[in-house]
C-alpha cells in the first residue's frame, strides 16, 4: 500500500461501505475502501430481499444495471410443524410500486455492482486485504493498519459487518452476546428459470418471499426463509445463539435439512442442485443493541452499528446498511467543510440518523426482540394452527365435533387462553 | 433433493485455505462439557467434535460466521480472527 493519505478510509466493501464510498467519491473526496475478500461480496451472505427505497435515493436508475434476481410480488408466511404447514399468502399490485419495490438479491453478484458504481465515481478499492487494527494518535482514529502497511485518513468508516472486531478493539462496541445475534444458515439451490416461475406461480422476473416459523428450528427461537432468485432458490434457517440446543435440541446444520424435508417445501426444490452452502450472523437485538455510533475520527454503519430489524414476517438490514452508509458520508462532507473530524464534528451523524427511517423504525420496533423471544411463537402457535385446520379439513368419516368446541378444546390443550391473550398483547405492544 | 451431509455441502463451496495458519485456536484442555456441546451443536460447518471427553476442531471449512466466537470466546475459543486477506471461504452466490 502507498503512503498516500486519503480523505476517508472505509473498512468493508459490503453495502454500507460501498454506499458511503459512492457518496463520498461523487462529492469529489479521495476515498479508499479496504475489503478482506478477493472481491466485494465474496464474504457476504443475506437472506435475501432488498427493499429498494434507500438504494433508489442513492442511484435512481439502479434497475437498469443492478443484478436483481426477481421482483417480490408475493409474500408468504408459514407456520410449520414437523408434518404440517399453515400458509398465508399475500399478493397485491401495490407490492410492485417503485416506492416499495423489493427484489431478491445474491450478494456475491450484487455487491460487486455497487462497488463498481463507487469506483466509477472515483473511489479506490483495495481487495484481498484484511484491516488488522485502527491507527490511533492523540486520542483519535486516523487510519488503518493491515499487516505491515499503514494507511492514513481524516476519518475511518467501519462498515465491517456484524462482528465488527475493529469497533470492539477500540471499545466502541462490546463483545456480542448470544441473545443479541442469530446465526443464519443458507443454501442456494439451482433450478432452471422456468421451473422456478412455474413452481411459485409467478411470471418471469417476478418472485416470492417466504418466512417460516416453527419446525425448521425444532422449536428454538428462530425460523426459516425462502426467496426465489432468477434460476435458483435461497433457502435457510435463522436461530438466536442463546437458544441453540433448546426445544427439540436440533443441531444448527440440521435445521436447514429439516426445513427442506418438510412436505410443503420439498416439492419446490425437487431436482435442484446445491450451488452453495453458507452461514452468517444477523444482529437481532434491535434498538437496545445499537452501540456508540461515532467517535473522534470514526463512524459505524450497517451491521457494524446493528442496524437491522427482524420482525418474523420480514427482515431488514440491507436498506438500513445503504442508508446509513449514505448518511455517514453526508456527515463526513459536512465535517470536511468545518475541517473538524472529532466526535463533535461528526455528531451530525446522530441527527441525520434520528431524522431518517433508521432510528424511527428501530425505535418503533424496539420491543420486537423481546416479543420474538417467546418460545410459544415457534412451538405452540404452529401446533395450534395445525390442530385447528387439521380438525377442519381431515375428513375420515368419523363424527366431527362442532367447530367452536373443537377450536376451544384445541386452544385449551396446546396453550392456555391466558397465554394466547398475553402473546397477543405483547404483539400489540411490539408492533 | 436427497439429504446431504455437511461435509458434502462444504465440498460444493470454494475455499482458499491459509495452510498451516489457523485463524481460530481452541483450548484443547477446556473441559466444560455443556459449553463444548453448545459449540458442537451450533457450528454451521460442523467443525467441532466432542468424543470421549476430547474436543477436536478443524479450521478448514470454516464459513467465518463468528458463532463459536460469540458463544465461547475466552472459554473454548482461545483466539478468533478472520483469515488473512483473500484467504478462507469465497462465496459465489451469497
Ligand atoms: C441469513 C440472513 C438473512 C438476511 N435476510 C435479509 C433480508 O432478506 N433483507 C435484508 O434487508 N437484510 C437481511 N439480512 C441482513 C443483511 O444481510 C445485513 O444487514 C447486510 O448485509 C449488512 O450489510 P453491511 O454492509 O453492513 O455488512 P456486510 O455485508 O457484512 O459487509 C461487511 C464487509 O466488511 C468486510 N470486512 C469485515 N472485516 C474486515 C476487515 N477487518 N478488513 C477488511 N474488510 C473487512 C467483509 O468482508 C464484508 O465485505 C440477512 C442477514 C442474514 C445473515
Ligand atoms: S466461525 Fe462459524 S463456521 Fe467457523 S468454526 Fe466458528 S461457528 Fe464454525
Amino acid at each position: 500500500m502507498s503512503e498516500e493519505r486519503f480523505d476517508a478510509i472505509i473498512v468493508g466493501g459490503g453495502l454500507a461501505g460501498s454506499a458511503a464510498a459512492y457518496t463520498l467519491a461523487k462529492a469529489g473526496l479521495e476515498v479508499a475502501v479496504i475489503e478482506r475478500g478477493t472481491s466485494c461480496g465474496s464474504k457476504n451472505v443475506t437472506g435475501g430481499r432488498l427493499y429498494t427505497h434507500s438504494l433508489r435515493r442513492l442511484i435512481s436508475d439502479f434497475e437498469e444495471t443492478a443484478p436483481l434476481e426477481r421482483k417480490i410480488v408475493k409474500e408468504r408466511i408459514v407456520l410449520m410443524t414437523e408434518d404440517s404447514a399453515t400458509t398465508i399468502e399475500y399478493g397485491a399490485e401495490k407490492l410492485k410500486d417503485d416506492s416499495c419495490a423489493s427484489y431478491a438479491v445474491l450478494r456475491a453478484k450484487f455487491d460487486p455492482w455497487l462497488a463498481e458504481k463507487a469506483e466509477e465515481a472515483g473511489a479506490f478499492y483495495i481487495t484481498g486485504i484484511r484491516v488488522d487494527k485502527l491507527l490511533q494518535k492523540n486520542g483519535r482514529v486516523c487510519g488503518v493498519i493491515a499487516g505491515e502497511d499503514i494507511l492514513e485518513a481524516d476519518v475511518v468508516v467501519l462498515a465491517d459487518g456484524v462482528n465488527s472486531i475493529l469497533a470492539q478493539q477500540i471499545g466502541m462496541k462490546k463483545e456480542l452476546a448470544p441473545h443479541q445475534v442469530a446465526v443464519g444458515v443458507k443454501e442456494v439451490i439451482g433450478l432452471d428459470e422456468k421451473t422456478v416461475s412455474e413452481r411459485f406461480g409467478v411470471n418471469a422476473g417476478e418472485g416470492v418471499a417466504c418466512l417460516v416459523s416453527g419446525d425448521p428450528t425444532g422449536g428454538s427461537v428462530g425460523g426459516g426463509f425462502l426467496y426465489t432468485n432468477k434460476d435458483s432458490i435461497s433457502i435457510g434457517t435463522v436461530v438466536t445463539l442463546e437458544h441453540i440446543g433448546s426445544g427439540k435440541g436440533v443441531k444448527v446444520p440440521e435445521m436447514v435439512e429439516r426445513f427442506k424435508a418438510n412436505a410443503v417445501i420439498a416439492p419446490l426444490l425437487a431436482g435442484g442442485e446445491l450451488l452453495e452452502y453458507s452461514a452468517h450472523l444477523v444482529p437481532e437485538g434491535g434498538y437496545s443493541m445499537v452501540p456508540e455510533l461515532f467517535w473522534n475520527g470514526v463512524l459505524l454503519v450497517g451491521d457494524a452499528a446493528a442496524f437491522v430489524i427482524s420482525l418474523g414476517y420480514t427482515f431488514r438490514g440491507m436498506d438500513f446498511a445503504i442508508e446509513s452508509g449514505r448518511l455517514a458520508a453526508e456527515t463526513i462532507l459536512l465535517a470536511k467543510e468545518k475541517n473538524d473530524f472529532s466526535a463533535a464534528g461528526l455528531s451530525d451523524y446522530q441527527a441525520f440518523l434520528e431524522h431518517s427511517f433508521i432510528m424511527r423504525d428501530l425505535r418503533h420496533y424496539r420491543n420486537m426482540p423481546q416479543f420474538m423471544d417467546s418460545p410459544q411463537m415457534y412451538k405452540e402457535i404452529p401446533a395450534l394452527a395445525d390442530e385447528i385446520l387439521g380438525g377442519m379439513f381431515v375428513v375420515d368419516g368419523s363424527a366431527s365435533p362442532k367447530l367452536t368446541t373443537s377450536v376451544l378444546s384445541t386452544v385449551n390443550r396446546s396453550v392456555s387462553l391466558t397465554e394466547l391473550v398475553n402473546l397477543g398483547l405483547k404483539a400489540y405492544g411490539a408492533l | 433433493m436427497a439429504k446431504m451431509s455437511v461435509d458434502d455441502k462444504l465440498g460444493v463451496d470454494r475455499f482458499l485455505t491459509d495452510e498451516g495458519n489457523p485463524h481460530i485456536l481452541i483450548d484443547e484442555t477446556y473441559n466444560d462439557e455443556k459449553q463444548i456441546n453448545r459449540v458442537v451443536m451450533a457450528c454451521p460447518a460442523g467443525l467441532y467434535t466432542y468424543e470421549d471427553g476430547k474436543v477436536s476442531f478443524n479450521y478448514e471449512g470454516c464459513l467465518e460466521c463468528g458463532t463459536c466466537r460469540v458463544l465461547s470466546s475466552g472459554k473454548l475459543i482461545k483466539s478468533w480472527s478472520y483469515p488473512r486477506g483473500s484467504k478462507g471461504i469465497e462465496f459465489h452466490q451469497g
